[in-house]
């Protein structure tokens, strides 16, 4: 036998011995009072979550029931506008469906476009701010904050911008019919581009931050490692950056991907009304011009539904769980 | 240790199989203005095992990154196996790297992590080789895991694996055993070397533990500041240390400052402090004006005044220290007008001296060296108690 098997031998003996002891100590030297206190002291944490269950309690469960409730109501024959009487209508999914199945589709088709959009803009952004410039503390910083800045201004206003940058007259519109890119009638105010371009943007930071988050943790000596070992930079993004950095961009794209399917501001200020129509407005227009309470509350319904059977398939399918 | 079939069958593919020949040309690496490696000159025949020795930060970790390729040498080149390297990236170097802190992939199995640079070179084989490292190694059983799950001396064979399995013409070691107990480093020490001389590639071993240098190495290189200091086999670096750098760091040596009076032939007489000292000219950089000379304290004996025989190479004190230690004793002898100088005896059962005794320090000319006079005496003292 060779001297490596009577050494994990010797180890795994030395193993025992250690945890043995610092297993026997604290129980054979604690008094009464003291396990009472470690007792109290496991039960705090259940008393520290208690204001977070009220809160989800009374502002997510309830009004999800409420909502279930009005999704299922009916309207009286002959009831006023805004009238509805509880009763258990299913076929005001079967009707909403039917009417808007397009909206839902292209929703969940832009937030995807967008959510694939952020990740390729956010990834090299977070890895450039998180791994290249890893000791440049100063720029790394002034590059962070620029990340973050679009937060400080009001989600309506950068919106708003965006309808200036692509109107028809906008140079970026002029610049693109210059390298006909662009036919000299085209436009991009108003079209699906226009609002895919500001979900991409508008949710770009809830992609880069996680992301920049998982690859400041990475050991740079695992990139070294894998060219030690054959691997060009290609190939040591893909097996050793990429895999290790997963984490983050789950966060990333769920946080992109969630919101901008439900998101109605874009679609509103930057389509048409028409064929760039989200389903977030038209529960917004269900509910607040055509006060269709039920309808909005059933396609609400539908969405959170539709996302969270996505969201769990891709997580299922992309999942970090093995992961460190 | 035996290697099992597939891994010697997998060997005899491979071109490299005895490593090949690293050479490092004057090689310089400069960080900003700091000089970490100094116009460094190496080489090293394949199929050896090579050991750089040095106090921390005397550039070691990067010497090897600058043959990995993980660094650019500001000046010099490097070659293997007679072909220019300098300008190549890592992935493209027949060289591999034990890293100093492993280094492993978190998000893979040992065994693919095994696998990795087979994997990247497209070897046909690929997991039957990878499988047998692991069983080289002892580590078959535990493939599946991850290398958070396993212990600091498992995950180290694991680094291990994950690099020879590759047979590269250079294997690389970074104070792999570093982070192991000293029992588990004696163990790991001496599998390291079986399986270089089973494998028979061109290692080179990085430490600042002398005796892992010496009891692994074919070839050690001193290395101080950037330069090496000292280059040979561990016994002959240990019996003729040319600086006292290396005289002080490898192991213990007492460094006398004195003057040549005469020359005899084969050997040169000199004057330290009233005393006459003799040392062989082959065994001295210097043959005229100031030397100092060294003698291990091992060399020297302890005698009770009136025993001393006549000659030269006799050192009268008084003895101001003793320890036992076990198998020997440690004395500090003052000797008038050189000053104090260590003694280690083995404890045959002879009689020790006592502190305040009068006593004769006498030695074999042979084993006196002698070092240039202008060197300072007492180079490489802090740099070695440190460790
Ligand atoms: N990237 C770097 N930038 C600036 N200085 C560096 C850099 N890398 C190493 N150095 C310096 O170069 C010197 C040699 O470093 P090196 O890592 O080669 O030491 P070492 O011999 O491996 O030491 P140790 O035994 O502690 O590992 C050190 O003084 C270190 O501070
Ligand atoms: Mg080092």
């Amino acid at each position: 036998m060779s001297l490596l098997a009577t050494r994990r031998q010797q180890q795994t003996g030395a193993g025992k011995g250690k945890n043995g002891r610092k297993r026997n100590k604290p129980e054979d030297f604690r008094s009464p009072g003291e396990v009472a206190a470690d007792k109290r002291k496991s039960h705090m944490g259940y008393w520290l979550i208690l204001p977070g269950f009220i809160f989800m309690l009374l502002f997510f469960v309830l009004p999800v029931f409420s909502l279930l409730a009005t999704s299922l109501y009916t309207k009286p024959p002959g009831a006023d506008i805004g009238q509805f009487a509880p009763a258990l209508q299913f076929s005001n999914y079967a009707v909403v469906l039917q009417d808007y199945w397009a909206e839902l589709i292209r929703s969940f088709g832009f937030a995807l476009i967008a959510t694939v959009a952020a990740l390729l803009i956010g990834y090299p952004m977070a890895y450039l701010v998180a791994v290249r410039l890893r000791h440049r503390n100063l720029l790394r910083g002034i590059l962070l904050v620029l990340i973050i800045a679009p937060f400080f201004t009001s989600f309506i206003l950068r919106t708003q911008a965006w309808k200036q940058i692509l109107a028809d007259e906008s140079l970026v519109v002029s610049a693109l019919q210059a390298v006909a890119l662009l036919p000299e009638d085209g436009r991009l105010t108003a079209t699906a581009f226009a609002v895919v371009c500001g979900l991409t943007y508008n949710f770009l930071p809830f992609m880069t931050l996680p992301i920049y988050a998982s690859l400041e943790r990475l050991d740079t000596r695992l990139l070294e490692a894998s060219s030690d070992l054959y691997s060009n930079a290609f190939t040591t993004f893909r097996r050793v950056t990429l895999p290790l950095s997963m984490p983050g961009v789950m966060a990333g794209t769920l946080l992109t991907f969630i919101p901008a399917s439900g998101d109605y501001i874009n679609a509103a200020l930057l389509g048409n009304n028409q064929d760039t129509t989200m389903i977030g407005q038209v529960i917004d227009s269900r509910f607040f011009r055509v006060v269709d309470y039920p309808g909005a509350s059933a396609l609400s319904f539908i969405l959170m539904l539709a996302i969270l059977a996505l969201v769990t398939l891709y997580v299922r399918r992309f999942g970090t769980k093995e992961l460190i | 240790m035996v290697l099992t079939d597939a891994a010697r069958d997998s060997r005899m593919e491979t071109s490299e199989d005895r490593g090949a020949d690293l050479r490092l040309s004057s090689i310089t690496k400069r960080f900003d203005d700091f000089v970490a490696v100094d116009n460094l000159d190496l080489t090293v025949p394949a199929g050896s095992f090579f050991a750089l020795l040095g106090p921390s930060g005397c550039g070691k970790t990067t010497t090897l990154r600058m043959v990995a390729g993980l660094e650019r040498p500001t000046s010099g080149s490097i070659s293997i196996g007679g072909q220019d390297v300098t300008k190549t990236s890592a992935y493209e170097r027949p060289v591999n790297t034990v890293f100093q802190s492993y280094a492993l992939f978190p998000h893979m199995s040992v065994f693919d992590n095994v696998v990795f640079g087979l994997k990247r070179r497209k070897v046909k084989d690929a997991a039957a080789q990878a499988k047998a490292v692991l069983e080289l190694v002892e580590l078959s059983h535990l493939g599946a895991r991850r290398p958070a799950q396993l212990s600091g001396g498992q995950q180290q064979r694991v680094a291990l694996a994950r690099a020879i399995v590759n047979h590269p013409a250079v294997l690389l070691l970074d104070e792999p055993l570093g982070a192991l107990d000293m029992k588990l480093r004696r163990q790991m020490q001496g599998e390291l070397k079986k399986i270089q001389m089973d494998v028979g590639l061109t290692f080179i071993h990085v430490t600042h533990d002398q005796e892992e240098a010496m009891t692994m190495a074919d070839t050690v290189a001193v290395m101080n500041a950037g330069r090496v200091e000292q280059m040979g086999a561990p016994r002959d670096l240990y019996d003729l240390p040319k600086t006292p750098f290396v005289a002080n760091f490898l192991g213990k040596s007492n460094l006398v400052a004195g003057t040549i009076t005469e020359d005899l032939g084969d050997t040169v007489a000199l004057n330290a402090g009233g005393n006459r000292i003799m040392v062989h000219k082959s065994r001295t950089t210097s043959t005229v004006g100031s030397v100092l000379v060294g003698i291990r304290p091992e060399k020297l004996q302890i005698l009770h005044a009136s025993d001393a025989p006549a000659g030269p190479n006799q050192l009268r004190g008084r003895v101001s220290d003793v320890s036992f230690t076990g198998v020997s004793t440690e004395y500090l002898v003052d000797i008038p007008g050189i000053g104090a100088l260590g003694v280690f005896s083995q404890n045959r059962g002879q009689d020790s001296a006592e502190r305040g005794d009068e006593v004769v320090l006498v030695w074999d000319t042979a084993h006196t060296f002698g070092l240039a006079g202008t060197e300072d005496a007492l180079s490489g003292i802090e740099e070695a108690a440190v460790l």
